[in-house]
């Protein structure tokens, strides 16, 4: 019997479906070649951590899953269709079911927190309802425990606060996929665990599928269902975090060494 | 030289294409999908009300150096009445629109290149666009309609402070009554004296908020660029004051003056 699940309360849906399915990409700057031929896949209800140096190409994949750069070779599917293909109205329709969390939290600095949260209700869900919008801005700031931060504005608060606050606004349209770029970089290690904590909290309440870019060892160990090791442009080892760690391939064993 | 003249030629194409490209998104963005209504009238409160100082102060004092030097020239030819007629006519046909067209692309252009600059650096940009927003309707169609607003009113504006600048010099030395200092001003100008300045201040607030918002959309990722993207923005939001005021000289002698 196939297992399934509901993603958000609604819809039921098969677990072993590919929701990303990233086929022989490369990628270059002009002369830099970033991604060298990387194949990808992620299931539903699944957390894939890519682990790698930092300049390795790591973001670049994940940028090419929501269309922001397209790879030079290679097929990008998400939820079985091409990003290539797809028009801007395509596109926009993609992005609203993909959630992508940037390194710095990327707020935006000119409105307080509940302006930032609203904006993805308002501009994307076109959501008019005042009450509605309140209570579903209160309710996922309550979830990653910034309720008291509602009125604040982004300079005011602190590194992790902004995370927290980005991967808030990320989750409120509830989207299917969320893509973590770096999201402990530059943190202490207690606001490292407890960001990387919450992003399986989050995973769990609204049942998405995260590909989580990282270099953060504890990060992949806590959110990671299956890790992928990144080195020069090409993934070299795939599998759980402790199979990886005790590889017998000198190459991946000495990653984590170093890494640690 | 002429190897390396070539990347520089085909730099220069490619950013040609690229501000082609980004007027037909904009122009497209204009009619397609929600209008940002309270961005676009608080566009117009950054741009417009607080910009009203600094060009009011400047026309102010644009008019009254106009007459203060105009003044011993004009006496030693006997036509020192014609001193309210020659500052209106200078004034509102070049001096307003040009003076408060260049104020603005120091002020606006350049903050609006570096505050998209700093966006796009902090991937603000990026977000809004991943997140299935239109970041085009909302930071550029709001800038570019907004400037192109408000820079004909406070154009208008300052037209009007700096004839009273004008009157305030002339009254140092001549005693002239404010009633008699603007009929004069007014009886020398005709609505063609009006209309095509008007009309280019229009161009030039589009071409500042054009300029501020490519610039600041295509900078580079890097602090250094946010700078760049500013003074970059307003040296050629002011070369292109410049290039529309000649052309549009150029017209209005041709339909109008012939």
């Amino acid at each position: 019997m196939e297992e399934q699940v509901k993603h958000n309360g609604e819809q039921k849906h098969n677990l072993n479906e590919v929701v990303v399915d990233i086929e022989h990409i490369s990628k270059a700057f002009g002369s830099k070649e970033v991604l060298k031929d990387i194949s990808l896949k992620l299931k539903r209800g699944e957390n894939v951590v890519v682990l790698g140096k930092s300049g390795q190409g790591k973001s670049v994949t994940i940028q090419c899953i929501v269309g922001l750069l397209n790879p030079d070779e290679g097929t990008v599917k998400v939820f079985g269709d091409l990003v290539a293909d797809m028009n801007e109205t395509e596109l926009k329709a993609l992005r609203t079911k993909v959630g992508f969390l940037f390194q710095s939290g990327a707020l935006y600095d000119s409105m307080t927190v509940r302006e930032n949260l609203e904006f993805p209700l308002t501009r994307v869900l076109k959501m008019k309802d005042k009450a509605e919008i309140d209570q579903r801005v209160e309710e996922v700031l309550e979830g990653v425990g910034l309720l008291d931060a509602i009125d604040k504005i982004p300079s005011d608060l602190s590194g992790g606060m902004r995370k927290r606050v980005g991967l808030a606004r990320t989750m409120i349209v509830k989207p299917e996929i969320m893509l973590y770029d770096e999201p402990t970089t530059g943190l202490d290690p207690i606001t490292s665990r407890e960001i990387s904590e919450l992003i399986l909290n989050m995973q769990k309440k609204y049942k998405t599928s995260s590909i989580i870019i990282t270099h953060d060892m504890e990060c992949a160990k806590i959110t990671g269902d299956r890790v992928v090791i990144m080195n020069d442009g090409k993934y070299i080892a795939e599998g759980s975090f402790d199979e990886l760690q005790n590889s017998g391939d000198e190459l991946v064993r000495s990653f984590f060494n170093t890494t640690t | 030289m002429a190897e390396q003249a070539i990347p520089g030629y085909k730099k220069w194409m490619e950013s040609v294409g690229e501000q082609g490209v980004f007027f037909s998104r904009f122009f497209r963005n204009i009619f397609t999908g929600g209008f940002e209504w309270s961005e676009f009238v608080r566009q117009c409160y950054e741009i417009g009300y607080k910009s009203f100082m600094l060009v009011g102060l400047t026309s102010f004092i644009m008019g009254l150096v106009l007459i203060l030097q105009l003044r011993p020239s004009m006496v030693d030819m006997g036509a020192e009445s014609m001193l309210p007629k020659t500052l209106a006519v200078s004034f509102i046909r070049e001096m307003g629109p040009v003076i408060t067209a260049i104020i603005c692309a120091g002020k606006i252009a350049s903050g609006i290149g570096a505050e998209l600059g700093s966006m796009k650096v902090t991937e603000q940009i990026d977000a809004m666009e991943v997140s299935g927003a239109n970041p085009m309707q909302y930071l550029v169609v709001t800038r570019i309609l907004a400037t192109s607003i408000m820079v004909p009113i406070l154009a208008l504006m300052g037209d009007v402070i700096g004839l009273y600048g004008g009157f305030l010099a002339l009254n140092f030395t001549d005693e002239i009554s404010f009633s008699l200092y603007f009929h004069k001003c007014i009886s020398s100008l005709e609505f063609i004296d009006f209309l095509p300045a008007f009309v280019k201040t229009i161009f030039f607030g589009f071409a500042i908020g054009f300029v501020g918002c490519y610039k600041g959309f295509h900078s580079n990722k890097g602090t250094e660029s946010v700078g760049l993207a500013a003074n970059s923005a307003v040296v050629t939001a002011s070369l292109w004051i410049f290039v529309i005021d000649a052309f549009a000289v150029q017209v209005t002698s041709i339909l109008f003056y012939r």
